[in-house]
């Protein structure tokens, strides 16, 4: 958030929390709720790009199998919203735990391969086990009350209980970051060699945020089958876990706000090209494709990088030396700054 | 009967795993190439693989050009939108973090079925067979055409083994794989061999594609489904390594297939779970080395 003083931040926070809460009066609730869904799924995404330096292709793994309990047992077993979702997170962590212990053992890019395959086995799984429906998927997931005590009939209250559980979704990302633990991950991303020399078991490390990772896109696929009532084979394809990629991609990788940002750029995109569904893939991948070759940073990355280039335009040259800002002089480079040779795998 | 099973369809299960373990093999070949030398993971090679096949059918549809004559003119058009991808855009991102190639070729295999689905439908094409002939055994009957692919699969596999290993061509790859600005020095033009290892990947995904045209329906969806299981197949034979592509392409073919006659219903997965075993027991592939 360089570039921004704190005051400026504070009012940008107070406005963001008015939009939040005003939004369902002035848009459709459900349409939202999938923003909303969307945006924690990509942040869990993000979280592994951004912190383990892991791009994963199978986070729809997560989300659709969380769904998929999560309806499951607000339908037949006849729990109410927040067991349900909580349990969905449980099985989409345990799943995290399991496929994490294989797929962190290959760095980079078998990482993205294998976890495409896991997502593909899932897919597999989901569409042959009888208790997801198959084909029909679960339909007509009722919308119990919140802890037996709040009404979810209204669009605008379920738009509310997603706003809470997406809003500590992202808290507990902000608090990850901002954590020592954090800071521990971002010493293995840079330089893991480095790292388990000072001691840290970046394996362990690793698969703990995978599994977190993991948890959070579970959360996001569990709340989305209170919002929508339903879970579908759609939910754990690998054109979810594209669709969260790509959000990552066009809000700013790097950024906790990328992801929201994205989302909702995305999900209108889809909402107003409904009518032309066969448009959709082809300028998916060709948003892919522009945001690659000219916008690395993102949509968020580009207003911080302006902004700070404002602030460094605005102040004296002298006060901007490395030395005066601790924060500055910790500062990486961009990775989508061409970076050092030997760094290349 | 062979293990309960009767034996016409025990052979027949087997030709199946082994049809579809020569494409396994030729994709991934394609993919572990690129993979050597530029590090980048192709995800378009299924999209391209798609493409082939549907050139072949094109060609077939609107020109009346044949089987042989397609056999030639797909992969060389597939080569050509390859040396297009490279040049104008994958040569951009070498210096870059690995993600950003992996999800530059994403978006174009979106763009490439996204744009097929809406040309043709997502139903499958059917192509003629072009070899009607066949092998007449006592159990089972062994179409002609099928014989010709696991032929052809092979020779290709050796050609491209030969032209690695046996070749000057080949040696300058080898050697830029493992020191690019020492072979610079000698006067090497990197970049090109670059360019040229691209799109002779990608061609050979073409070809696939071409090839795969009698057998499977020519659809927008048979890329994305080729690439999930190579993808798997990669991680099992070691990536980048040629020899684990083709031994991982072969043998997966054959225990699908298997796994077709003995257990219908694990068919889809059985590939998965030979991946889960084989990450568990030997986390680089079977034959692939550690790298970064």
């Amino acid at each position: 958030m360089t570039g921004l003083s704190p005051r400026a931040r504070r009012i940008a926070a107070a406005v963001a929390v008015a939009v939040l809460l005003g939004a369902p009066f002035v848009a459709y609730p459900l349409f939202l709720v999938e923003i909303l869904t969307f945006a924690l799924l990509a942040a869990s995404v993000n979280l592994l790009i951004s912190y383990v330096g892991l791009l994963s292709f199978g986070h729809a793994m997560f989300f659709g199998s969380s769904a998929y309990v999560t309806g499951y047992a607000i339908k037949t077993l006849g729990l109410e919203p927040v067991s349900g979702i909580l349990l969905g997170t449980a099985v989409a962590a345990g799943i995290g735990w399991v496929t994490g212990q294989l797929a962190i053992r290959r760095l980079g890019i078998y990482f993205s391969m294998v976890t495409l395959a896991f997502g593909q086995l899932a897919y597999f799984l989901a569409l042959r086990a009888s208790f997801t429906g198959g084909e029909d998927g679960l339909q007509d997931v009722p919308r119990r009350a919140v802890l037996g005590l709040i009404d979810l009939r209204s669009n605008v209250t379920v738009y509310y209980f997603t706003l809470a559980v997406v809003g500590a979704g992202f808290f507990v990302i902000y608090r990850l970051v901002h954590s020592p633990f954090g800071q521990v991950l971002q010493a293995i991303r840079d330089h893991e060699p480095r790292a388990t020399s000072l001691g840290y078991r970046t394996r362990r490390c690793k698969l703990l945020v995978f599994v977190i990772s993991a948890a959070l896109a579970g959360m996001a696929g569990g709340v989305k089958v209170v919002g929508y009532q339903l879970a579908t084979l759609n939910d754990i394809t690998w054109v979810t876990s594209g669709e969260a990629l790509l959000i990552c991609i066009l809000g700013g990788i790097y950024t906790l706000v990328g992801p929201a940002v994205g989302a909702m750029v995305i999900v209108s995109m889809s909402h107003y090209l409904a009518s032309f569904a066969e448009w959709v893939l082809i300028i998916q991948g060709f948003v892919f494709v522009v945001v690659v070759m000219l916008l690395r940073r993102g949509i968020v990355g580009e207003l911080y990088a302006w902004l700070e280039r404002r602030e460094e335009a605005r102040q004296p040259a002298a006060t901007v030396s490395p030395a005066a800002s601790p924060e500055r002089a910790a500062r990486r480079p961009h990775p989508a700054e061409p970076v050092n040779q030997e760094l290349q795998p | 009967m062979i293990f309960g099973i009767p034996t016409s369809a025990f052979v027949g299960q087997l030709l199946i795993g082994l049809i579809n373990g020569s494409f396994y093999a030729l994709v991934s070949l394609g993919l572990a190439i690129i993979f050597g030398l530029l590090h980048v993971v192709n995800f378009a090679h299924g999209a391209l693989y798609m493409l082939g096949a549907y050139v072949t059918w094109g060609l077939l549809e609107y020109l009346g050009i044949g089987y042989w004559p397609a056999l030639l003119i797909a992969p060389v058009a597939v080569a050509a939108l390859g040396l297009a991808i490279e040049r104008l855009m994958l040569r951009r991102l070498y210096g870059l973090e690995h993600h950003y190639a992996l999800l530059l070729t994403f978006g174009l295999a979106l763009i490439f079925e996204g744009a097929l689905r809406m040309k043709f439908g997502s139903t499958g094409q059917p192509y003629p067979n072009p070899i009607s002939a066949g092998v007449d055994l006592d159990a089972t009957f062994i179409p002609g055409y099928r014989l010709w692919v696991i032929a052809a699969s092979l020779g290709l596999c050796g050609a491209t083994w030969f032209v690695t290993e046996r070749t000057k061509i080949g040696a300058y790859l080898r050697a830029a794989n493992e020191n690019a600005p020492l072979v610079r020095t000698f006067g090497v033009s990197v970049p090109r061999i670059m360019m040229v290892t691209y799109s002779l990947g990608v061609g050979l995904a073409g070809l696939s594609g071409a090839m795969a045209a009698p057998i499977y329906q020519v659809s927008p969806h048979m890329g994305s489904g080729m690439i999930t299981v190579v993808f798997a197949v990669v991680a099992i034979g070691g990536m980048g390594s040629l020899l684990g592509s083709i031994v991982a392409g072969f043998g997966l073919g054959v225990i699908e297939g298997l796994t077709k006659a003995f257990l219908p219903g694990a068919a889809e997965i059985v590939i998965f779970v030979v991946m889960i075993v084989t990450l568990t027991v030997r986390p680089y592939g079977l034959f692939g080395q550690e790298l970064r």
